[in-house]
């Protein structure tokens, strides 16, 4: 018994001077940290598990440059399952580590984290998720959803379908079939505008949680409406099953578009594989494969350490999107450090302005032509559309947005409304 | 705490019922009560006002799941009517408080009442089968309503005010005082986490507990010796669901955001987790659960990542972290269970009850 608890008392003091060590090397290195939500176990880990690491690749790469203005820039990950009480403690958590950005993850959290976020002056980024209303540089200062919002994918979609249909919408029908969650409810209030303004008769079938089972649902689609064209803005596992069931009744896969999260490798090839999905349209605010520079040099770098690439490169679409994700973060860092001359200190609020002024930073085609601004905190809402052909995501058109004008006057309905 | 109950002798009712009876036992809970009072302050001149506000949102988040996991423990520990529901409940305590808040401008100290008595009266709705049908067949009468309560709100925009299905909620203010930091809000939970530590005290020694666990114990039996198992069964979802509602509303001011998404079924388990890792039955259980199901993950994540980078880069460690804290977390529950069945709380009074005999062995 002595000796247990003498062998416990050694453990514990040992973990106590392990903390207060990390606690002082901390605060001796001069670094720019950014805090980074993660969601590597929870209800979306397959997305997290490619695009973290994508985001640490580029910081790292970033950082084996030289770092940013001289600055090294440290990304720390804190994986918050998920779950809305672990996102408000990983936030306080960048906090004391005295985090400039915060690259959050997920609708849920980036709501709930919005008021805090303005509060303290720490910018936080959504890409592809969050309230399409924080495009509103005005009314979410802190905000920055820095890649096309449901409502602007919901308007490219659009836009894709009429080009797809003739250049004509006028008496076609076109299904939305969407995870009956606020997610996928988002986009409606565009598409049914959308449906007037362009004619087209929309009809929505909702597929409720988890979204494995939509087999009536897509059979009423391809049969009793006899859709023209589906747009489907689904989510984890649902993408890959609606692949398999358009499959099953017969439905012409090209003429289904996915929004950004039912376009990934992963939901390829849990349908089946590449081949499965030939034809299958995707929207993407991330350039896809490993056709660009940045690819190249991190693979460089990682053969530099004597290591090779990790296999998450290989699914390029979130990884892409990480690598977007950090290359924003990245971009309004310098554009901070820049405004101050280069001398180091940096708040979150000079962060902020720097991210309004990044414009111009393509890495190559893998980013859309962002324009952020003071009072777009979307930075245009482009998208891509790649297409599975020959069992590899191809891409169909350049980056393009659609219906700005019917999207500006949702933003300011809805900053009215509150 | 440890102490010897020998040489104290009541002489009134009222010292007989007190809540403490003795001296030791007031000493020990005033003596806590000043450490939580102190605590914003001397966490702060310790570590500095930014990571005081960090350790200090852990505590806010953990005294909010007391009252949850004490308003679970009164429905499934005390009274033995197993729910899966309970994250419901918070929702339903959670969009009304918003809607108050913001359709009618009402303070915290209106909508979180009536946050509350939404949830009891619904609550004692979905009670209404536990009148028929007990244990596996209840918990999935209290799915169901899980299920329907969380397609509602999505699903009705004047309730979940819009296609968002979240209502930003204005900061709580006192005395014209908005609070806003986490060391503000901390006094703003605390009270109402000692107002439930303290109601549930009251409530289990009462009438009504005594009921509560004579259903618990043997329903027939109670119903024989004149309890009404319908009216104290259904007083059971009532005063469980209130618990819930305002734990639902705290959630909301603490974030400032009625969410449903924060009130998913998941959100039931962890709480089932908290009260039986914690001690079914029992105030100091729920506690004690609350405590361990916040800050295990928190823990164990400070250790890897103090000690991981001893064997891992921190890229491995990214990747290495979050599957070990669900290993570890899952883990350590099964040892803690199998250790004693009976939770966290009989661990401590297996600690107490050897330091009250300590040195001798009984």
């Amino acid at each position: 018994m002595t000796v247990l608890r003498a062998r416990r008392g050694v453990l514990v003091a040992a973990a106590t001077a392990a903390f207060c060590a990390a606690g002082s090397a901390l605060a001796q290195q001069k670094e720019i940290v950014v805090g980074v939500q993660c969601d590597r176990t929870g209800a979306t880990q397959t997305v997290g598990v490619v695009l973290c690491p994508g985001l640490h690749d580029y910081i790292a790469l970033i950082n084996s440059q030289g770092g940013v203005e001289g600055h090294k820039i440290r990304a720390i990950e804190i994986d918050h399952e998920y779950k809305v009480p672990q996102g408000v403690e990983s936030y306080e958590r960048h906090k004391k580590e005295g985090a400039v950005s915060i690259a959050l993850y997920g609708t849920p959290h980036t709501q709930a984290l919005t008021a805090k976020l303005t509060e303290d002056k720490i910018p936080g980024t959504s890409p592809g998720f969050g309230t399409a209303a924080a495009a509103d540089g005005k009314r979410y200062p802190y905000i920055f959803p820095i890649a096309a919002t449901y409502w602007s994918q919901g308007a490219a979609a659009v836009k894709f379908t009429k080009d797809q249909l003739g250049g004509n919408l006028k008496g076609k029908k076109v299904a939305y079939l969407f995870y009956d969650n606020p997610a996928g409810k988002e986009p409606l209030p565009i598409l049914e505008d959308l449906a007037k303004i362009e004619g087209f008769e929309l009809r929505t079938f909702a597929v409720p949680a988890p979204g494995v089972e939509m087999g009536a649902q897509v059979l009423d689609i391809a049969q009793r409406f006899r859709a023209d064209f589906v747009i489907t803005h689904l989510f984890g596992r649902s993408p890959s099953v609606s692949i398999k069931e358009f499959k099953r009744v017969g439905y012409p896969l090209r003429k289904v578009v996915a929004l950004v999260w039912g376009s990934a490798e992963a939901d390829l090839e849990a349908a089946g594989g590449a081949k499965v999905a030939e034809g299958y349209n995707t929207l993407q605010f991330a350039g896809v494969g490993t056709d660009y520079q940045v690819h190249k040099d991190i693979i460089a770098m990682y053969k530099k350490q004597g290591k090779q690439p990790p296999e998450v490169m290989q699914s390029t679409v979130y990884y892409n999107r990480g690598i977007l994700i950090g290359a924003v973060h990245v971009e309004a860092i310098r554009n901070a450090l820049k405004a101050k001359g280069g001398n180091g200190t940096i708040t979150g609020e000079d962060v902020k302005k720097g991210f309004e002024k990044i414009k111009g930073v393509t890495l190559g085609g893998l980013m859309p032509p962002l324009e952020i601004t003071p009072a777009d905190h979307e930075g245009g809402g482009w998208v891509q559309v790649f297409t599975v052909k020959g069992g590899k995501l191809t891409k169909q058109s350049d980056w393009f947005r659609a219906y700005p004008e019917v999207l500006k006057k949702h933003i300011e309905a809805d900053a009215k409304k509150s | 705490m440890f102490h010897r109950e020998s040489g104290y002798f009541k002489t009134t009712y009222m010292a007989d019922m007190a809540l403490y009876p003795l001296p030791i036992a007031r000493w020990t809970v005033g003596v806590l009560v000043a450490v939580f009072l102190v605590m914003p302050p001397l966490v702060t001149g310790l570590t500095g006002g930014i990571a005081a506000e960090y350790y200090i949102s852990i505590v806010n988040i953990i005294m909010i799941a007391v009252v949850g996991a004490l308003g679970l423990n009164i429905l499934v520990g005390y009274t033995g009517q197993i729910s899966i529901g309970h994250a419901a409940f918070m929702s339903v305590g959670a969009y009304t408080a918003a809607n108050l808040a913001v359709k009618l401008d009402l303070p915290f100290w209106v909508t979180l009442p009536a946050g509350g008595i939404m949830a009891a009266a619904i609550g004692v709705v979905v009670g209404i089968p536990s009148l028929r049908i007990k244990g596996l067949y209840l918990a999935i009468a209290t799915l169901a309503a899980q299920l329907i309560i969380e397609w509602i709100i999505n699903h009705v925009p004047w309730i979940s005010g819009g296609s968002q299905a979240s209502i930003e909620v204005p900061r709580p203010t006192i005395f014209g005082m908005e609070l806003r930091t986490q060391r503000e809000l901390y006094y703003f939970l605390l009270f109402f986490a000692v107002i439930a530590i303290i109601a549930t005290l009251n409530i289990v020694r009462s009438r009504i507990g005594r009921a509560f666990i004579a259903i618990r114990d043997q329903d027939i039996a109670a119903e024989i010796i004149g309890i009404d198992i319908f009216r104290y069964k259904l007083i059971a979802f009532a005063i469980s669901s209130f618990y819930a509602g305002v734990t639902g509303v705290l959630y909301t001011y603490y974030l400032g955001i009625a969410n449903y998404e924060n009130f998913l079924i998941t959100t039931s388990i962890d709480y089932l987790a908290m009260i039986i890792i914690g001690g079914l039955g029992s105030v100091l259980g729920s506690i004690f659960g609350a405590i361990f199901v916040t800050l295990l993950p928190i823990v164990i994540r400070l250790f890897m990542e103090s000690f991981g980078t001893l064997l891992f880069t921190t890229a491995e460690l990214n990747n290495i972290i979050p599957a070990v804290r669900l290993s570890a977390f899952g883990l350590l529950i099964i040892v803690f269970l199998v250790l004693e069945p009976e939770g966290l709380n009989r661990l401590w009074r297996n600690v107490r009850s050897y330091f009250r005999v300590w040195p001798f062995s009984y």
